[in-house]
């Protein structure tokens, strides 16, 4: 990152010089900094949540209880799912949107850059009380990510006002940045840039941002009367007083499905850019992509209970969720599709932004096809709460979330660094975690089937086989992301010089500005065709 | 839009996203009065509309049988014994029946409690009709005492075919912390 602070000096003598040191990353508002700091935040939070993931599967790797207690068993797998969604997969968009966005746009900065800087800095005090309250008496939260009332509620230790705190935090955070993403876009466009030539990467995040503003706030309201119900004697959820445990999960969902839509949306932009790069062709079908987001971020507000179809719903409604949720596989499989047909006949190299892309396509696909076998109602009634929805979660959201991000990283990593990263290491984490991933989850499909229930410290010893792969699948995984924590630090700290646009087939402005962008871009709009 | 040359117009457009922030919150408060509604109305999720059904003037169809099943439990930390006399009764549908549910207090303190009736399948609480329930009220029983307490109810003739059982389960709740002033007046004198 010196290297930007380098740049800077040379470029924008015109400006006023940021303050170095430790001030310079307290205070900025420029819209590269503030990315930087939300990709490296949400790096350190994917280690830090992804150790928690190696304790659950050190204990999962044998039956019987040997390392932890199932109190803290539990308490590692919802602060795990917590760190992961809320830590690592969002932080790590919102970074993407702000490093991206400007530059996609022809825009000199974000709209709102003071209020970038707070969004940015309130997170890291949400995650320290959230990690903080792991060490008190009682532990932290320990009643799953989704914290069902009365698990989060009657049942709860006494931390869990921290925990309704720190979500708290990290809602107004999104919502900060939400605002901010659609004050830009709609403000901010250089001349010529209309809604239909914005990159899919600005038009996904584009509808992610409206769907963070409508659902982070029902989260607030649902975490609040969490808080009231169990401080302030309040009966939201207590049938006896009146309210209905039941409600919570609703409450949660509607919430809850929108929020796994926020955190692939944003992936579906990522590998709409990589895929017509590595091609050499045009985005197959670009206005069907822009509006498949669309329909697909409707519909989310229209399936939430397929979560909650064993909790006793009218088979009327049963089955309206089950075709709604089956429904958006639609869209989903128009933007497949359109992927597919752009590299047809394309002249593909494999580079690893391309190679995390194409594993994007596949194992997200795969994903979504055993979230279609969840959608059907009276099979879900075997699947829910077993290790199929492990399975089937992760595969959207590591080997899709994930390794869209990944891909972003290695695509934009010469523009950020004005280096290119060592393509010897890249290709080694590439095949380690698509290898690894695989290992990890796949067999968890099986053992969702054969009734292996989810959230449990200990099973019963005919899954003991396919535990141990699993856990091997887990360390291993776990191991890959190391190498690439130690090629980004190579790649910011020197290497080959990166062209200004260093893939052939790229499009784009952000190709148009110098490898490292100079701390200052489009201060004049760039005229756009 | 994008062309304008002046200062674009942010507060407008701040403005209205923090509008749609402050009501999508208030929106989820707006949840649970909308869900009780919604349940009241549909009898979804085993809900009933509480209040008292009008004595049965319908004639009884002699052609169907429905098992009622009763199950009953009490609260987490709840010291009550709970239980219903009979575990489940056959009746036509428009029949009227009356079935105990027996409770102890083995406590040395007065107290009083609440059920919370629950019907699976959800379909059938529209069909289920009290005429008269203990769960109408809050209970007292003194320390170290028993009770019968009587509920009446018929099912509705017009419970769908498919329907053939109903199962009623009861939640006993300790209410002696907030308890009516109905309540705590039947305690205050000494209870028979
Ligand atoms: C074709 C698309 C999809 C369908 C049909 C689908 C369907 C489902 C269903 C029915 C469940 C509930 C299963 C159960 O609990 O019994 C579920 C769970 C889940 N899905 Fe999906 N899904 C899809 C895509 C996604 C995507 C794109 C994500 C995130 C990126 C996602 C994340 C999750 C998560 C996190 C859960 C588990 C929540 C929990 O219980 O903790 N799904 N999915
Ligand atoms: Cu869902």
């Amino acid at each position: 990152m010196s290297t930007v602070v380098g740049e800077m000096d040379q470029h924008d003598d015109h400006h006023h010089h940021a303050p170095s040191g430790i001030t310079r990353w307290l205070f900025t508002t420029n819209h590269k900094d503030i990315g930087s700091m939300y990709l490296w935040f949400s790096f350190i939070m994917f280690l830090v949540g992804g150790s928690m993931a190696m304790v659950i599967r050190a204990e999962l790797f044998q039956p019987g209880l040997q390392l932890v207690d199932p109190h803290f068993f539990n308490q590692m797998t919802t602060v795990h799912g917590l760190i992961m969604v809320f830590g690592a997969v969002m932080p790590a968009f919102t970074g993407l949107a702000n490093w991206m966005i400007p530059m996609m746009i022809g825009a000199p900065d974000m709209a709102l850059p003071r209020m970038n800087n707070w969004s940015f800095w309130i997170l890291p005090f949400a995650f320290a009380i959230l990690l903080a309250s792991l060490f008190m008496e009682g532990g932290g939260p320990a009643f799953g990510w989704t914290f069902y009332a009365p698990l989060s509620t009657t049942y709860s230790s006494d931390s869990t006002a921290l925990f309704v705190f720190s979500v708290h935090i990290m809602g107004i955070s999104s919502i900060m940045g939400a605002i901010n993403v659609i004050v830009t876009i709609m403000n901010m466009r250089a001349p010529g840039m209309s809604y239909m030539k914005m990159p899919l990467f600005v038009w996904t995040w584009f509808i992610t941002a409206f769907l963070l503003i409508a659902v982070m706030p029902v989260l607030a309201g649902a975490v609040t009367m969490v808080l009231t119900d169990k401080y302030f004697g309040t009966s939201f959820f207590d049938a006896a007083g009146g309210g209905d445990p039941v409600m919570f999960q609703h409450i949660f969902w509607f919430f809850g499905h929108p929020e796994v839509y926020i955190m692939i949306l944003p992936s579906f932009g990522i590998v709409s850019a990589i895929i017509p790069a590595f091609s050499r062709k045009r985005l197959f079908g670009y206005s069907s992509m822009v509006y498949a987001t669309a329909a697909i971020a409707g519909l989310s507000f229209l399936v939430w209970a397929h979560h909650m179809f064993t909790t006793g719903m009218p088979v009327f409604a049963e089955l309206f969720f089950m075709y709604c949720t089956m429904l958006i596989s639609v869209p989903t499989g128009v933007k497949v599709f359109n992927w597919v047909a752009t590299m047809w006949r394309g002249s593909i190299s494999f580079e690893t932004p391309m190679l995390f892309a194409l594993a994007f396509v596949i194992l997200f696909t795969i994903g979504g096809f055993s979230g279609l076998m969840l959608a059907i109602t009276p099979v879900d009634f075997q699947y829910h709460d077993t290790y199929f929805v492990v399975a089937h979660f992760h595969y959207v959201l590591v080997s899709g979330a994930i390794f869209s991000i990944m891909a972003a990283a290695y695509y934009w990593l010469p523009k950020w660094t004005g280096h290119m990263y060592d393509e010897g290491l890249a290709k080694l984490h590439f095949w380690a975690s698509l290898i690894s991933v695989n290992v990890l989850f796949f067999p968890m499909h099986f053992a969702g089937l054969a009734g292996m229930p989810r959230r449990i410290p200990d099973y019963s010893v005919q899954f003991a086989d396919i535990n141990q792969i699993v856990s091997i699948g887990g360390f291993a995984f776990g191991l890959s992301q190391l190498i690439f924590l130690w090629l980004v630090i190579k790649c910011v700290k020197g290497g080959k010089k990166a062209p200004a646009k260093p893939w052939e087939g790229a499009e784009g402005l952000e190709w148009t500005v110098p490898s490292p962008a100079p701390y200052h871009t489009f201060d004049t709009p760039p005229e756009v065709k | 839009m994008a062309e304008q040359p002046t200062k674009p117009d942010n507060t407008r457009i701040i403005r209205r996203l923090l509008l749609t922030v402050v009501g999508m919150f208030a929106f989820g408060f707006a949840l649970v009065p909308l869900y009780n509604v919604f349940c009241d109305i549909t009898g979804f999720n085993g809900r009933f509309t509480d209040g008292q059904a009008a004595a049965n003037t319908r004639s009884v169809d002699t052609n169907r049988t429905v098992n009622v099943q009763f199950i009953t439990r009490v609260n987490k930390g709840m010291p009550w014994g709970f239980e219903p006399e009979v575990s489940s009764v056959r009746i036509h549908p428009g029949e009227t029946k009356v079935v105990n549910f027996l409770a102890n207090n083995p406590t040395g303190q007065n107290m009083i409690a609440q059920a919370i009736p629950s019907v699976a399948p959800g379909e059938a609480s529209l069909y289920l009709n009290k005429v008269e329930c203990f769960c109408f009220n809050q209970q007292p029983l003194a320390a170290e005492s028993k009770t019968a307490m009587p509920m009446q109810f018929y099912l509705d003739p017009d419970i769908p075919e498919h329907i053939h059982t109903v199962t009623l389960s009861y939640t006993m709740y300790d209410m002696t912390e907030n308890a009516t002033p109905d309540a705590l007046a039947a305690i205050a004198q000494p209870v028979n």
